[in-house]
This record gives structure tokens, C-alpha cells and sequence, in this order.
């Protein structure tokens, strides 16, 4: 194992632009123009991760590693310095680099507190792509944690008036992941002292072969907690709707785009990849929180006169889908397909840029119009042809329609779950029925029909607005008519997994 | 009594000098503003003669020069708490040079009484003989009563006296509880009370070897319990931390809770060893560590002055590491022994450097905006961004994240009582940190969020800066890169252990 210094540049890059911008720069539009330059280099490093990632190879590969970073502690303990990238982890990593991305470009207008804004947003950024690199278990819990602050201070500051609003919807925000990560630090510790070691390649194994401190059931929940806090399935999404709703633009495509994606991806590491005996136990109880979270953000979207909000219980209604293709794993007959794990992944991909677009949008018709209160909005795409293009794009996307991204994760899912729960997934389909329903009246309540008169010189998106928007609906377009480029990088990434879960499966048919 | 002995002691000895120095100096000089910068100097000869001292026990068979009729030892262990006592002293002297000039008199008997009080301290990490150790405890702690009602105004008379009769109490108790102990095993030193009880054949039949030992140990946590307000002898912290002259706050809570454990630790891993105990008192450090955690962090949510609510926090904070004392049972089960009281000290010397951070930035605040409630902190932010930035990671860094070195403590502490199946206690832990997290994080709101009161630069001198600086270079030197402190305070540990 050795260290190419790829992955951690990719990961340090945007805090080390954050410190140069906290120390050096003044003057805001030295300090916008730094930012973007530090974004775009950041995307170019993960696109280069990505395009170098050799799906033939699998594995882990451009490993950082310092062994003994700090050593051990009586016997062991010792934190190990540990960036990989494996199939799982590259499109995720990907879809970080091109949010952070969108992200700044779409702060352009923030004018309040400019250093301190942009300096947030970027160490946002490495504590995600920390997240998703780290597999030291150790470190993944120190990335896990980092991203907190940068959150609760762009949400608290920057985010939407009124000021005690958005302040409560930080902080619940903040609450509930530390309550969340504070379990799964219980659970990293009791792995640790059963098993000897933070790594998470070997964990799996060792878990496998050792007996735990604790029942192997109770260290699964204590880290699926602080997963599905983050995702977040029922009944733990109460903080979603309100930090999303209160977020600054660039914090909601964050926190939609790549922040819920740290819940999915825990699950698929963690939870499935290191316990596929407990998770194959457990699968109906994921099946049917998937599920309620599809239907109950399904329903809920339709009572919602808040653009930002809705938006948000949809996203409650799509991570249900992640959970319900995690819930394949139980398999059928002792066999397990591949399609519904790749199906989540999948869907936290397209989730990532299609929410992104979004929130993007949202944001900027909130900008022009000043108000997000649908019954106040309507008619728009008179005035805003290009805006209304864009979010016909993101909504049908995000409605699952074929030819854009959306429709491939979710028929994976389907298809890989049915055979094991055909009822759990007959009702989760109607999902995209109840999408379909929200998305299109929305977007006929919002745009469409007759221009209010304050609306007569709305103008449209213009000059650097045109990027962030046009980069994501590329994308959208881009997975939806090649989605092999993204799902055979996730497929290699889960067949290991799959493997694991078909030896469970076997040993219980037995 | 040898040479020896009084090179064994020597740190201690000078830093006493050099009170006595102090008030000697302050007779013949003019300008006061020399004192400080004597006293701070002056600590470079105590902190010689411990790194001396350290450098004499690098060999692989002196690891403990016991000295002075054998009532006190040289080890890692106090050589380490000695260490974080000293900087901790720095620090506080540092910090003070503002606040003393407020005071025209009695410069120099403040600066001296700290010292002083440090050295009760530092005596303290190295006794090992029961009498010496309560000596050395009212050594700490009279100073400390009269540094306490230093202000003369009623909040800090009422602090210095309520010090001064509840530590009396305390130590009534701790005295009768080492009266009981001696009566039982004829002897006082830490080492044949281990020999005494080991002898005894206690080990088996009655539950708690004998109820006489078992009282004389629960008076004596008592008696300790008050030194680092841990829960339910905690009641007079808040209110002395509030009275105190701010600095004298920080010493409390820094180096007077340092220098506490210490002698918790050497007395109850070298006089009541668990392998000859049948006493497990891991379970009653577990019950007052969650107790502790529980009431100092709930309390302290419904603080609005700052001061009170770090003496809330440091309760909260004694309950943590003693979930590292709690964590003592690995020894009797074979598991690595040396985890929990090395945790512990990487704690209290990541505490220390935590807590001091905190405490100089809200001193250098105060000062400046007249006022200790959280609320009057707003703006601060703009009025001072780069105290609000230490003041903000020192906060995250209490509360345990990333990247204070209040993480990686929390993560080796609750490692520790994982390792000895207190997985019950750590689940309070984490629990209360998450509460934790909220009051702590209301500084960070009122200070970032709020609308100044006004926007005038908070200043403050270069002794300030110094003091500042220091302290938060360690909680983030430490917190990056946790490798050189983790591995003193194994070292430290060890010498405990063998």
C-alpha cells in the first residue's frame, strides 16, 4: 500500500482554499473568483478519480495510507491514515465534486458575510469527500463530524428569514446528527475492541470471524441509527423538511445533493457490506420503513404551498427508494441480485443531481420572484423560458421518466427488490404515480397558466447562472441515456457485497 | 532527608521560591507590570527540574525515584501531571496580567498565592503517603480560598468563603476516611496499605472484603469528590466559579480538577489495587462519573452566565474522565490496563489545553465588554473574529468533535470504558455530549448570529495574545496530531500501572 496523494489533494483541497481565503483574500469578488477556481479544480480532481478508477481491476485503488498515523494505544487502537476509492465510493465522490461545484457558482449573488460564507461552503466540501474516501472507520467518524459546523453556520446565518426560524432549524439540524453520530461512535468503538482494527476493508471479515463485545444486532443498530438519521428514513426525518426549507440555495443542493447521500452510503458500506447476516435479518423492517417513507413524503408533498419544502418531503419520498433497495438483500430462494443495491446507489446518484437542479432553481425563481409560496407563483414560464426548460428536466427526471437518470435507478430497484418483497414493492411504486402527481401540478401551479402582473419584468437566468444549471441538466440527460457509466463503477463496487450477502443467503437455505 | 531528596522535590521547591520571590520583589519595585513577566519567567527553572527530572527516569530501570522517607515518588506519571500543571500555570499568569491591573495592591500575594497553590499540586501528583497528600491538598486549596474572594465584592467574598468551608468540610471528611483506612492497616503509606490489605485474606466470603475498609474508601472519594466536583459534592462550583476573579476560574478548573485526579489515581491504583480488593470501586466511579455527566450538563443548559455555566461544564467534564477511573476493571479481567488511566491523563492534559483556550478568550471578552451573560456576547464575531474562532473550536472541542483535541479525548476515554464492558456508561456519554452540544453552541450563536451591540474592535495586549495563543495552538496541535501527548500520557500511565 502506498500513497499517490491524489485522493487526499482531493479531499484537502477546498479547507486549504477555505484557510487561504480566511487568512489572505479581501474583497468579495476575489474571494467569489477563488472559490470557483478552487471548486473547478476540486471537480477536475474527482472527475480524474473517477475516469481513473478501473472498474476492471475493482477493489480499492489510489490508496493513501500512513499506517501508523496515530499509533496505538495499549494494544492497537492505532488510527491509520486511510484514503481509498472503490466502486462504490468513485460515482459518490464524483457527484461531490460536481455539486461543490454547482454550489459556488450558484452563491454568486450572496452578498452578506462573503469570507466567511464561501470559507463554510468549502469545508463543507471536504468533510463529505472526507466521508466518502475515508476507510479508516476512525477517520470516517472524524469526516463525519467535521461537516456539522460548516452546516449549522451557513443554515443559521445565510439561510432564509425569518432569523429564529432558520436558527431553530439549524440547530435541530445539528441535534439530530450528533445524536445520530454519537450512537454510531458506540458502535465504532465496540467493533474496534472486538475486532482490533479501525480498517474498514478488513472489518468485514473480522467481523465475520470474531464474536463482538456486544450482539451483533445491537452494533448494527447503533450505527444504522446514525444512518438513517442522515438519509433520513421515517421516523427520524423530522429535521429534513426544516433545515432544507431554511438553507441558503447553495446549503439545500449540499445538503440534498451529497449530505443525505452520507446516510445511503453508510448503509451500503456499513450496514449491508459488514453485517450481511443481521442486515438479511432485518430486511422487512427495511422494506417497510422504505416504504412509508416513499408513501408518507409522497402524501405529504401535496400539502406543502412551500417550494423549498416540497422539494424537501419529496426527497424524504425518494431516499425511500435507497432504503427499499437496500431491503433486496434478503435475496430469494438463497440467491441475491445485484440490481437492487446497485438500484440505491444508483438512485442516490440521480437523486444527488436531479434535487441539486432543483433546490438550484427553486432558489433562483426565489431570487427574482421573492416569494416561494406557490399560490403566490404562477405563470413564470413566460418570462423565464430557460429556468422552466431546466426544471421540466429536473421534475421529470425526478418523476422517473425514461431518457433521464431517474427512470434507471428506480426500475433497478424495482426489479431487483420485487422478487423479494412484491408487496412492499408494489405499494412503493405508487410513489412515482404520487410524483408524477405533485411534479406535474406543481409545475403547472408554478410556471404554467396566466403571468401574475408583478411578474411582468421577471427576467430570466443570464451569464453565470446559465453554468451551474446547465452542467447538472447535462448530467441528468448525460446517466439517463448512458447510465452504465455510473452503474457499472457502483456495480463493481457492490458485487463484493452481493457475494457476502449469496453466502448468507446460502448458509440459511441450508 | 538528603540532597537527593531535595533534588527529587526541587520543582516544587523553586516554584514556591519564586512566590516567596515574587512578594519580595514587590517591596522594592515601582512598576508592578514586572511581576508577571518574573513569574512566568521564573517558571522556566521548575519546568528545567522537571524535564531534568524526566531525563534521569529515561533509563530502563529507574522508572520511579522514590524519595523523602519514601512518602513521595519521581515518576512519569507525576513528572506528566507536573508538565500540565505548569503550562497550565503559565497560562493563567498570562492571562491575569490584564485583570491585575485593576488591583493596586496585593499584585504580587495574587500572583504568589497561584503559585503557591501550584505547588500544593504538584506536590499532590507526587505523594504517596497519606498524610503528605492531605498536606499538600490543604496546600492547594487555602490559596485558592483567598484567591477566590481576591475581588472583595460580595460575589467573591461569598465564593472565597463558601471555598474555604466547604473544602474544610471535605477535607474533615477525606481525613476520616484515611483515619479509618490507617486504623485498619497500621500504616499510611500507599504502598504497605496495598501490602496490609493484600494480607488480609478479605478477598473472598464477605461481599466487600470488610465494611470498615469499604467506609473508609467511600470517605474518601467523598473527600476527593469535592476536589474535582464530581456529583453530589459538586454544589459549590458553580458558585465560586462565578465569584472568582475569571482567571482564578480557569486554575480551578484546569488545575486544581488536574492535580485532584492525580491523587485519585495514584491512590486508588497503588493503595487499593483491584487484584487484592474485592472491592470493585470501578462501579462507584461508573455511577458518580454518570451522575456527574448527567446533572452538570443538564444544569448547565439553563445557564445565561457564561462563568456558571463552564462551572457546569467542568462537572460534566470530572464526569467523562471518571469514566476513565470506572474503566480500571480491564486490570482484574486481563484486558490492556494501562488504557483507562492513560485516557484519563491525555484527557486532563487535552482538558487542560481546551479549558484554558475557552477560559482566556472569555477573560479577554469580559474585560472588554463588561459582562459575563452568553447574551451579551452577540457580534462578537466581527468585533473580534479571531477570539470568536478560538472560542468556537474550543467550544467544538469541549462539546468532543473534530478537530479540538477534545475529540480524540472523548474517543480514548469512552474507548477505554468500551474495553471493559461499561457499554451502559458510554451510551450516557455520548447522550450527554449531544446535550452538551447544545448550550455549548449557544456561545457560537450568540456570538456569530446575533447583532453587536455595538462595533468597536475588542483589543486586547500582547501577554492576552500570548496566553490565547498557547492554549488554542495545543488544543489544535493536539488535535491534529494527537501522537506526542497520547504517547506521554502512556508513559505516564505505565509508571502508574507497574
Amino acid at each position: 500500500m502506498g500513497f499517490s496523494g491524489l485522493l487526499t489533494i482531493t479531499v484537502f483541497l477546498p479547507i486549504a482554499g477555505a484557510i487561504v481565503i480566511a487568512l489572505l483574500l479581501r474583497g468579495d469578488k476575489l474571494i467569489r473568483t477563488f472559490a470557483a477556481l478552487v471548486a473547478t479544480a476540486d471537480l477536475v480532481l474527482t472527475v480524474i478519480v473517477f475516469a481513473r478508477y478501473d472498474t476492471s481491476v475493482g477493489g480499492v485503488q489510489m490508496v493513501d495510507k500512513i499506517r501508523d498515523w496515530i499509533p496505538g494505544m495499549g494494544d492497537g487502537f492505532a488510527v491509520q491514515y486511510f484514503l481509498g476509492v472503490d466502486g462504490l465510493s468513485a460515482p459518490l465522490v464524483l457527484l461531490t465534486g460536481l455539486l461543490g461545484f454547482v454550489a459556488v457558482l450558484a452563491s454568486w449573488h450572496i452578498g452578506h458575510r462573503v469570507r466567511e460564507y464561501f470559507m463554510w461552503l468549502l469545508a463543507l466540501q471536504t468533510g463529505v469527500m472526507g466521508v466518502f474516501l475515508s476507510l479508516d472507520f476512525l477517520m470516517f467518524f472524524l469526516f463525519w463530524e467535521l461537516e456539522l459546523l460548516p452546516m449549522f453556520m451557513l443554515i443559521s446565518v445565510w439561510g432564509s428569514e425569518p432569523r429564529n426560524k432558520r436558527e431553530y432549524s439549524a440547530m435541530k439540524f445539528l441535534i439530530f446528527t450528533i445524536l445520530g453520530s454519537a450512537f454510531m461512535l458506540v458502535g465504532i468503538l465496540v467493533l474496534f475492541f472486538s475486532t482490533g482494527t479501525f480498517d474498514m476493508t478488513a472489518l468485514p471479515d473480522a467481523i465475520a470471524g470474531g464474536k463482538l463485545l456486544l450482539p451483533a444486532g445491537m452494533v448494527f443498530t447503533l450505527l444504522f441509527v446514525a444512518f438513517a438519521v442522515k438519509l433520513p428514513l421515517w421516523p427520524f426525518h423530522t429535521w429534513l423538511p426544516d433545515a432544507h426549507t431554511d438553507a441558503p440555495t447553495a446549503g439545500s443542493v449540499m445538503l440534498a445533493g451529497v449530505l443525505l447521500k452520507m446516510g445511503g452510503y453508510g448503509m451500503l458500506r456499513v450496514s449491508v457490506g459488514m453485517f450481511p447476516e443481521v442486515v438479511s435479518q432485518f430486511a422487512w423492517i427495511l422494506a417497510t420503513a422504505g416504504v412509508i417513507n416513499i408513501v408518507y413524503g409522497g402524501i405529504v408533498v401535496f400539502r406543502q404551498t412551500d417550494l423549498k419544502r416540497l422539494i424537501a418531503y419529496s426527497s424524504v419520498s425518494h431516499m425511500g427508494f435507497v432504503v427499499l433497495g437496500i431491503a433486496s438483500v434478503a435475496g430469494v430462494a438463497g440467491s441475491v441480485s445485484p440490481l437492487g443495491l446497485t438500484g440505491a446507489a444508483m438512485q442516490m446518484f440521480t437523486h444527488g443531481t436531479i434535487t441539486g437542479l432543483l433546490f438550484l432553481l427553486v432558489g433562483f425563481i426565489y431570487d427574482k420572484a421573492h416569494t416561494r409560496y406557490i399560490p403566490d407563483l404562477g405563470g413564470l414560464a413566460k418570462r423565464m423560458p430557460f429556468v422552466t426548460v431546466a426544471l421540466m428536466v429536473a421534475g421529470l427526471a425526478s418523476l422517473g421518466l425514461p431518457g433521464t437518470s431517474g427512470f434507471v435507478a428506480e426500475i433497478m430497484i424495482f426489479l431487483g427488490t420485487f422478487t423479494v418483497w412484491p408487496w412492499a414493492t408494489a405499494i412503493g411504486a405508487t410513489g412515482v404515480v404520487l410524483a408524477a402527481g405533485y411534479i406535474l401540478w406543481t409545475m403547472q401551479r408554478v410556471m404554467f397558466g396566466p403571468i401574475k402582473e408583478r411578474f411582468a419584468d421577471i427576467t430570466d437566468a443570464s451569464g453565470m447562472q446559465f453554468v451551474p444549471i446547465a452542467v447538472l441538466v447535462f448530467a441528468i440527460i448525460v446517466v439517463g441515456v448512458f447510465p452504465s457509466i455510473i452503474s457499472d463503477v457502483f456495480s463493481s463496487g457492490i458485487e463484493p457485497i452481493t457475494r457476502s450477502l449469496e453466502n448468507v443467503a446460502q448458509t440459511r437455505l441450508r | 532527608m538528603s540532597i537527593h531528596d531535595l533534588y527529587l522535590l526541587s520543582p516544587e521547591i523553586s516554584l514556591a521560591a519564586l512566590g516567596a520571590l515574587l512578594i519580595l520583589v514587590d517591596l522594592v519595585v515601582k512598576r508592578k507590570g514586572i511581576l508577571p513577566a518574573l513569574a512566568v519567567l521564573g517558571l522556566i527553572v521548575p519546568l528545567a527540574f522537571s524535564i531534568s527530572l524526566w531525563s534521569d527516569l529515561a533509563g530502563d530501570n529507574t522508572t520511579h525515584l522514590p524519595g523523602l522517607f519514601n512518602a513521595m515518588v519521581v515518576d512519569h506519571f507525576s513528572l506528566f501531571l507536573k508538565f500540565v500543571l505548569l503550562a497550565a500555570v503559565v497560562v493563567v499568569i498570562l492571562a491575569s496580567t490584564e485583570y491585575v491591573k485593576k488591583i493596586q495592591r496585593f499584585q504580587a500575594e495574587y500572583f504568589a498565592l497561584i503559585l503557591f497553590s501550584a505547588t500544593g499540586m504538584m506536590l499532590l501528583a507526587s505523594t504517596t503517603e497519606l498524610i503528605t497528600i492531605y498536606i499538600s491538598l490543604e496546600l492547594t486549596a487555602l490559596p485558592i480560598a483567598a484567591l477566590a474572594a481576591f475581588r472583595r465584592d460580595s460575589r467573591s467574598t461569598e465564593a472565597g468563603l463558601k471555598f474555604l468551608i466547604l473544602s474544610a468540610i471535605s477535607s474533615a471528611v477525606l481525613l476520616y476516611g484515611m483515619v479509618i483506612v490507617y486504623g485498619f492497616t497500621g500504616t499510611t503509606s500507599l504502598a504497605a496499605i496495598a501490602n496490609q490489605i493484600s494480607q488480609m485474606t478479605l478477598t473472598s466470603g464477605t461481599p466487600f472484603g470488610s465494611n470498615a475498609l469499604l467506609f473508609g474508601i467511600v470517605l474518601i472519594i467523598a473527600g476527593f469528590g469535592f476536589k474535582i466536583a464530581s456529583v453530589p459534592f459538586q454544589m459549590w462550583a458553580p458558585d465560586v466559579y462565578e465569584g472568582s476573579p475569571t482567571p482564578i476560574t480557569a486554575f480551578l478548573s484546569v488545575a486544581s480538577k488536574t492535580a485532584g485526579f492525580a491523587v485519585i489515581l495514584r491512590v486508588f491504583y497503588v493503595a487499593f489495587p483491584l487484584d487484592t480488593l474485592s472491592l470493585d470501586w470501578g462501579a462507584l466511579f461508573a455511577v458518580l462519573s454518570a451522575l456527574s455527566m448527567t446533572l452538570g450538563n443538564l444544569v448547565a443548559i439553563r445557564q445565561t452566565n457564561i462563568k456558571r455555566m463552564m462551572g457546569y461544564s467542568t462537572v460534566a467534564h470530572a464526569g467523562y474522565i471518571l469514566m476513565g477511573l470506572a474503566a480500571v476493571s480491564a486490570r482484574a479481567s486481563g484486558g490492556e490496563a494501562a488504557l483507562g488511566p492513560s485516557g484519563v491523563l491525555f484527557y486532563l492534559g487535552g482538558f487542560a489545553a481546551t479549558n484554558l483556550a475557552a477560559f482566556t478568550v472569555i477573560i479577554a471578552v469580559s474585560n472588554r465588554i463588561k459582562s459575563h451573560e452568553i447574551d451579551d456576547y452577540a457580534g462578537v464575531g466581527r468585533r473580534a473574529p479571531l477570539l470568536a474562532a478560538v472560542l468556537t473550536l474550543s467550544m467544538l472541542s469541549l462539546i468532543g468533535l473534530p478537530p479540538g483535541v477534545g475529540f480524540w479525548a472523548k474517543i480514548y476515554l469512552f474507548g477505554a470504558a468500551v474495553n471493559t464492558g461499561l457499554g451502559w456508561l458510554v451510551v450516557i456519554g455520548v447522550v450527554n455530549s449531544v446535550v452538551s452540544a447544545y448550550y455549548y453552541l449557544r456561545v457560537v450563536k450568540a456570538m456569530y448570529l446575533s447583532e453587536p451591540q455595538s462595533d468597536v474592535k475588542i483589543s486586547f495586549g500582547f501577554p492576552m495574545r500570548l496566553a490565547v495563543g498557547v492554549s488554542f495552538a495545543a488544543t489544535l496541535f493536539f488535535g491534529l496530531y494527537p501522537t506526542p501527548l497520547l504517547n506521554l500520557a502512556r508513559t505516564a500511565a505505565g509508571a502508574l500501572i507497574s
